[in-house]
């Protein structure tokens, strides 16, 4: 057996702790795309599309994500797709993120009064137009402390990925545990690491909320 | 694949019916553990949140550190930590407990955040009438700050106890029996993991619209007296 000194172990984990942080960055830089075009979809004046959209929210939201992952890495296997880990776990942690961004952004775009909608509909805008010039920008910033809020999630949803085998900082841990039987010392650095990438964003999303609210915060 | 063409798949979802039994304990497990979890977990996050905004002060510390350090690790390292890593403490608890621990200390913690919000939007004249009325600080919680709170947060609330329903799919990997370990064990036997996995993520939906439903409910009869502001 190879001896691991604490170190090692915490050396190991943080190497494949930049798995995570590129899988997380890749969820959720995919999934606020997709997520925007969700949200376009959900909002739209036509019925078919914001159908569409409500029912991939309600599938998403509704569902665990580890089985998001599970159908993820075994139906595309099916149709003769081999599927790597890395595949499967960016394409479910994509869709996943995107459901959930269309959602906490849709309640930012329906706070922006209707005064708005009206008054640049009567200026002649259609409607892609009155989102990007009008809706969006405003909403934007109801939208920063919550959508960075979420990002935590994110994180936290990768760690899941090491189930269907893709090697980020849990699978990492669950390795070092079976080389090292120091359960106890690996997952609590596992966690640390966790807490170290996600604790940051957890404070900015506060301080966001606190400072984007100051005007609304006296009544 | 041999041969390298792609062959056609067919299909074949009859067979499942006779995993039935397997499928059944297994939601009755998942219903079990959100049980316990949401029951539990909301008492252990009520208890938080009243340490947070009136406790003793030097509880609030060690309270703080629990909820972030939950809210900001994920839930399967939780689950990890307490099956494989608390044993070597002295501490060891079978795979139902371990998920059962697991789901209510995540739950307290959110559910702590979300009822300390719903405490503090209490207005001040509401707790100064109460004690007015010679009512304990303890008193005024529980009969005047505590129950307008949970009406104000419930929806918030349903929805975390929902997301905790979804989330114990992850208690599979310690061997917990429930509806996803029954999908890895058909799926084990037969190889027809597309089929299993979309039946059983088809039921888990219905569970958390059912989850939802029966929440929403629950709370119109909670708080269906006094509804007005």
């Amino acid at each position: 057996m190879i001896e691991f000194s604490t170190w090692d172990i915490l050396r190991n984990l943080l190497l494949a702790a930049r798995w995570t942080v590129l899988l997380s960055a890749v969820a959720f830089l995919g999934g606020g795309l997709a997520g925007l075009l969700v949200l376009v979809m959900r909002t739209a004046r036509r019925p078919l599309p914001r159908r569409f959209a409500l029912g991939f929210i309600e599938l998403f939201q509704g569902t665990p994500l580890l089985m998001q992952l599970f159908l993820a890495f075994f139906a595309l296997s099916l149709v003769g797709i081999n599927m790597p880990p890395w595949l499967a776990a960016g394409l479910a942690l994509v869709l996943w993120t995107a459901a959930f961004l269309a959602e906490i952004w849709r309640g930012c775009v329906e706070a922006i009064p209707r005064g708005q909608w009206e008054a640049s509909a009567s200026l002649g805008m259609g409607y892609l137009e009155q989102m990007r010039h009008v809706i969006l920008p405003q909403a934007l910033r109801i939208a920063v402390p919550p959508t960075v809020g979420f990002s935590v999630q994110v994180v936290k949803g990768t760690a899941l990925t090491s189930i269907i085998g893709f090697v980020e900082l849990s699978k990492a841990g669950t390795m070092i545990t079976n080389a090292t039987f120091q359960p106890f010392t690996v997952y609590a650095l596992v966690a640390l690491l966790y807490f170290v990438l996600c604790w940051p964003l957890s404070v900015a999303s506060r301080f966001l909320e606190r400072r984007l609210n100051a005007p609304h915060r006296h009544h | 694949m041999p041969g390298g063409m792609a062959m056609a798949y067919v299909f074949e979802f009859t067979w499942i019916l006779q995993y039935a039994p397997v499928l059944l304990k297994g939601i009755a497990v998942t219903i079990a553990l959100t049980a316990v979890g949401a029951g539990a977990g909301l008492a252990l996050a009520t208890l938080c949140a009243w340490i947070r905004t009136q406790g003793p002060r030097w509880l609030r510390v060690p309270v703080v550190a629990y909820v972030e350090l939950i809210r900001n690790t994920p839930f399967l390292i939780q689950l990890f930590f307490i099956f494989f890593g608390l044993p070597s403490a002295g501490l060891r608890l079978g795979e139902m407990q371990a998920a059962m621990l697991a789901m209510v200390v995540n739950l307290g913690a959110y559910g702590a955040e979300i009822i300390r919000a719903g405490i503090e939007a209490t207005p001040r004249g509401q707790v100064e009438a109460g004690l007015s009325l010679a009512m304990s600080r303890l008193q005024v919680f529980r009969h005047v700050v505590l129950g307008p709170a949970m009406r104000r947060i419930w929806p918030a609330l349903s929805s975390q106890v929902v997301i905790v329903m979804l989330g114990s799919s992850v208690v599979s990997q310690i061997a917990a029996e429930d509806l996803t370990f029954a999908a890895n064990f058909i799926q084990s036997r037969n190889f027809r993991s597309f089929e299993v996995y979309f039946v059983v993520i088809l039921l888990y939906l219905a569970l958390a619209v059912i989850l939802r439903q029966a929440l929403r409910l629950a709370g119109e009869r909670l708080f269906s007296r006094g509804r007005a502001q």
